[in-house]
């Protein structure tokens, strides 16, 4: 049975405060439903209780809450969501519901947003990998099927034309179902109507959008990431879907936590953030992987903007310290016009080691990527030379060196908007490998060397074919 | 543990409800550390860690999400303990010894709330073989008797506190609880002993006496073996940011380093990470024995989303089974990664309980909390009529907010430990793993040199002590080669310079993912090395004749000696004395060369 209650003692920002009647047995974190003066229905959830208290926190917020005229009912349930295969090329906000004016959705099963943590024995280890058909993410960080990969951005850089760009071109390789969740946290209306535009234009089936814009209510920041992932558990594990998830911006989240938090008067850990920060990002994170026995996978890119670039900050910190990697980007390259403008020395995919190679990209893989890295540190510490005595004094090996530098930023990482398959992404590579002499690629076999190294390559050929590509399309 | 919430159990009533921590009522008895079983139908573990006029306060081991306000509580009257016996090896637990593989049975692939367990499989047999007899007077410690357990002679042993003449004692297949031996005590009254004690995991097991540790514990990673050892019976931190490598060293401890039994505790990290043990562990074999690596290990996977509270408890349940073992004369090492996400629960229990905090936010007695837990490691005299020794190695991982040295965490442990493998962001995003910086570390345990030269390995002290010379003169030297140029330092800084690149890229890095160089027996560890400061000095030899550096460069020998590290398993050491013979003549001809000239 229903109980309500009528008196409210206290509002603070989205919390109410309020008496227990004696002998209701008010259940820890159960849905309440709040009825305004003017007949607004708002939805809220018990934080806390005690005889003398129950905090309860009101999604929509407090706003034009009368103290002796709201109706208070007591659901007796928890949050759950409706889910269901129809969801597929939708639009719902923090909720859950349909914002895109189609009809309601007849949800297949009601699901707990919070779901349970998978018990890490079911747990199978993440080996199969996502092509994003971006060169330096898939050569050099490459994404695995049921790895959480973060991209670590700044505030003006071009992270959410990188972000469409995943969404529309990222695949699994085999013929297997292949969904991605978009799930927007604080984003500007522009911003969404831009992603909105973005997928459209690739008719968007396949993609499953969560919005929440900056203008709705704080709270639901934090359930929207929840209510995408419990959709996504019920596609992969009992739909047997690939689903990629992207979180984007989890800097958003962090922050609707700590107002939250503030307003509940906790004592905050660092730069006022919550001490469970590091707890309630995992719930979320963790909920990425794969399960032995059961062909779905949940694969996550949570997009952090670090304030200041300070890779330090909580929000980032914490983040990295939960995901397997991180994809960092670099304002420099994005001054120089570069894009994506993925910095590489600093990323890193932690789980590529066992999914990379002949099975599942190509046999030379490795190889390359541990070979571009050392020639492009090289290659930094030859520019750094140059700086100081001047290019005239470098030696012909160092020369390579920066040539295969210019080269390496100007065609390998900055692609641009263009899509390239892994066994394409490896031939620009091979193409900027051969600019070095053989004996200087100590980290590749020699079997691959054999096999495609070009001898005499001319480094003038990038230009002359982005030249020629430019003039057939003009 | 048997709930009944009938008229014989000792009820309390929840009054408040606040995340993991509930106010309850009205229980007739209540101490602190009591386990209680909350809600009828939900079956919450938790446990009492405060009393505040009456009212007990509950630390949940699970979610408390719908819990109703007035539900009932039994105090079950014993401290959180761990059940200890034949059937912890190869097992993984939760945090509170929930045996995980039994938890999917009964719940699926995710863990629901109130699913129990025993940790020890009841249905298994075990074949006891005694070793005393009727009327033979025994005490705490002592043993009685023995079960084959994979691998290991699985010792049944007095608990403490007790002693007493063998009334009965069985032999052969018993399941755990069947009695193993009967004991008239003291007082004439007849006890009965199974195969499993209960050890409750906040206090440490006696043990009659400790040492001094002096026996290196052989990692098999050649920057710890070489440069920053540690003892049996020791204590490490091994703290860096995010990325460094700290699960990576972990892991390979856990496969390679020379102990006897291994208890891992992925304590608030990835589940994909403990995926990764738990798949790469069963092809292995301990590089000692060739026994399957996964027999000598106990593992707890209480990953990041589980929770909190579990986590908090997960590395005294880890040293508790680490002691039991200790206890039958076994050199266990206990590994635990990471021990900020165990402070971290700390400090999120401590902020439920409304406690004051100190230094970032953690409890006054975080300290205290740690010292509980490092203090129990140790190169100790077990308990037993014979003298039998046993240790308890802990490696810890520490993971500063920020990659900050300076925060808390790793300050306070930095007081507990005597050995300090710090990872540095700069070398890890070099690529230079594993990224322990030669500066910020160090080991205290100099009482392993004596050990590694008399019993491992002679010219261990020599070349520990050229390798930190090279090392910090490089150091030095390169911040005056920045301003001025290598080619306008003297040739013999050019060489300390080219040394030390050479040894950092050809010894002190070590691939964890290259079969040849994963592990690195000590002898690879020590010819290896020899091998460079052979080079060294012969260079150095030179360069007095006027042999430019430049020349050394070129060696023929210095490239292999470059790849010898992934070229040679620790299985081929006769390769690297080959190295030793090419090189030595290689020199040799140089010098000739020269010396025509002069
Ligand atoms: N010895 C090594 N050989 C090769 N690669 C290594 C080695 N050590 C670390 N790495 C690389 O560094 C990555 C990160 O290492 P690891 O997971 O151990 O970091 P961590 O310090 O535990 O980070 P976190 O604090 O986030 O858990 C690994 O995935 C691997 O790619
Ligand atoms: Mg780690």
């Amino acid at each position: 049975m229903a109980i309500s209650y009528t008196k409210i003692s206290s509002v603070m920002g989205p919390l109410l405060y309020m008496k227990p009647i004696p002998n209701h047995n008010i259940k820890n974190g159960s849905i309440v439903r709040i009825q305004t003066r003017d007949g607004d229905i708002r939805t809220g959830q018990v934080l806390t209780v005690s005889r003398e208290l129950v905090v309860i926190q009101v999604v929509e917020g407090t706003f034009g809450m009368s103290l002796g005229t709201t109706k208070i009912t007591f659901l007796d349930d928890i949050f759950r969501v409706g889910v269901s295969r129809e969801m597929m090329g939708r639009r719902f906000n923090g909720l859950g519901e349909p914002i895109d004016g189609g009809d309601p959705i007849l949800p297949e099963e009601l699901l707990d947003i919070n779901g349970e943590p998978m018990n890490p024995v079911c747990r199978a280890y993440p080996r199969d990998v996502i092509q994003t058909g971006i060169s330096s993410f898939d050569t050099l960080m490459t994404l695995v099927r049921g790895q959480k990969l973060p991209i670590f951005s700044g505030q003006g850089l071009p992270h959410n034309k990188l972000v469409a760009q995943i969404v529309n071109n990222a695949k699994v390789l085999s013929k297997e179902p292949f969904v991605t969740i978009f799930c927007g946290i604080g984003l500007l209306a522009e911003q969404s109507l831009y992603f909105q535009k973005k997928f459209e234009e690739q008719g968007a089936t396949r993609v499953i959008s969560f919005i929440n814009l900056a203008s709705d209510p704080t709270i639901e920041r934090l359930l929207i990431p929840k209510i995408a992932l419990t959709t996504a558990e019920f596609l992969a594990y009992k739909q047997d879907m690939h689903v990629l998830v992207v979180l984007t911006d989890i800097t958003n989240y962090a922050e609707a936590l700590r107002e939250i938090s503030n307003v509940k008067g906790e004592i905050p850990a660092r730069k006022g953030f919550p001490s469970y920060m590091y707890s309630d990002f995992a719930n979320i994170y963790e909920r990425a992987g794969r399960i032995k026995g059961k062909k779905g996978s949940i694969t996550q890119i949570p997009v952090i903007s670090m304030p200041n670039d300070d890779i330090s900050h909580p929000i980032p910190d914490i983040t990295g310290y939960i995901t397997e990697g991180q994809i960092v980007l670099s304002r420099d390259y994005h001054q120089q016009n570069i894009f994506p403008p993925i910095y590489p020395l600093s990323s890193l995919s932690r789980l590529m080691k066992d999914s990379i190679g002949g099975d599942n990209t190509r046999e030379d893989h490795a190889d390359i990527t541990s070979q571009l890295y050392a020639c492009y540190a090289k290659a930094l510490e030859a520019r750094e030379l140059e700086s100081i005595i001047g290019k005239e004094s470098l030696s012909d090996n160092d020369k390579d060196y920066l040539t295969f530098a210019e080269y390496f930023e100007l065609y390998f990482i900055n692609q641009g908007e263009s899509e390239r398959s892994f066994e394409s992404s490896f031939n620009v590579a091979w193409r900027l490998l051969s600019i070095m002499k053989k004996s200087e690629l100590i980290r590749v076999k020699k079997e691959n060397i054999h096999k495609y190294y070009i001898e005499n390559f001319d480094p003038e050929t990038f230009t002359k074919e982005k030249a020629w590509k430019r003039h057939i399309r003009e | 543990m048997k709930s009944k919430f009938d008229s014989s159990a000792d009820l309390g009533t929840v009054i408040s409800i606040n995340g993991s921590v509930l106010k309850v009522e009205g229980f007739q008895d209540q101490s602190v550390g009591d386990m209680v079983n909350i809600g009828e139908g939900l079956n919450i573990i938790g446990e009492i860690i405060k009393i505040v006029n009456m009212v007990a306060i509950v630390q949940c081991y699970e979610e408390t999400f719908g819990l109703e306000l007035n539900s009932k509580v039994e105090n079950y009257h014993y401290p959180l303990s761990m059940e200890l016996g034949p059937g912890l090896l190869r097992t993984i637990y939760d945090g509170i010894q929930r045996p995980l593989k039994t938890l999917s049975h009964l719940s699926g692939d995710f863990l629901s709330r109130g699913i129990r367990a025993p940790a020890l499989d009841r249905e298994k047999l075990w074949n006891f073989q005694p070793t005393v007899e009727i009327g033979d007077y025994v005490t705490e410690g002592d043993f009685v008797g023995f079960v084959k357990e994979l691998s290991q002679k699985h010792q049944i042993i007095v608990p403490p506190g007790i002693k007493g003449k063998i009334k009965t004692i069985n032999s052969g297949e018993m399941v755990v609880e069947d009695c193993a031996y009967t004991l008239q005590l003291e007082d004439d009254s007849i006890k009965e002993f199974t195969l499993i004690t209960r050890w409750p995991i906040r206090n440490a097991r006696p043990y009659k006496k400790r040492f001094l540790p002096n026996k290196p514990l052989i990692t098999g990673t050649r920057v710890f073996d070489l440069l920053f050892p540690v003892a049996q019976g020791g204590v490490v931190a091994v703290p860096g940011g995010f990325g460094t490598g700290k699960t990576v060293v972990q892991h390979n401890l856990a496969k390679f380093a020379d102990a006897d039994i291994i208890v891992y505790i992925g304590c608030g990290e990835r589940g994909n990470e403990m995926a990764d043990l738990l798949n790469s562990f069963p092809n292995l074999m301990d590089p000692k024995n060739n026994l399957p690596l996964m027999d000598r290990t106990i593992m707890i996977a209480n990953t990041s989303n589980m929770p909190v509270s579990a986590r908090e408890a997960s590395i005294f349940s880890g040293i508790t089974m680490a002691e039991y073992w200790r206890d039958m004369g076994k050199n266990v090492l206990l590994l635990a990664d990471s021990t900020s996400r165990w402070a971290e629960a700390l400090r999120e229990l401590s902020g439920r309980l409304e406690e004051m905090p100190t230094e970032g936010g953690y409890p006054a007695y975080l300290a205290t909390r740690l010292s509980n837990f490092y203090e129990r490691a140790g190169l100790v005299q077990v308990l037993g009529k014979f003298k039998r020794m046993g240790s308890i190695t802990i490696v810890g991982s520490v993971s500063p907010p920020g990659g900050d040295f300076s925060e808390p965490i790793t300050t306070n442990t930095k007081r507990f430990v005597k050995a300090f493998w710090a990872l540095d962001a700069k070398l890890a995003y070099s690529r230079h793993y594993p990224a322990v910086n030669w500066l910020d570390s160090y080991s205290l345990y100099n009482e392993v040199a004596k050990y590694w030269d008399d019993e491992i390995q002679e010219g261990w002290q020599k070349s520990r002590t050229v390798v930190n010379t090279i090392l910090s003169k490089a150091d030095q030297l390169e911040s005056i080669a920045k301003l001025i140029g290598t080619e306008n330092l003297p040739p013999n800084q050019q060489l300390i310079l080219y040394v030390s690149t050479v040894l950092k890229e050809g010894y002190l890095i070590q691939n964890s993912f290259n079969d040849n160089d994963r592990y690195s027996s000590p002898r690879k560890t020590m010819e290896l090395i020899e091998l460079f400061i052979q080079f060294y000095k012969s260079s150095l030899k030179l360069i007095k004749l006027g042999v430019p550096v430049f020349r050394f460069k070129q060696m023929v020998c210095l490239h292999k000696l470059r790849r010898a590290r992934l070229d040679y398993h620790s299985k081929d050491i006769s390769n690297i004395s080959e190295l030793e013979l090419e090189m030595r003549q290689e020199f040799e001809s140089l010098e000739e060369q020269y010396v025509e000239l002069t």
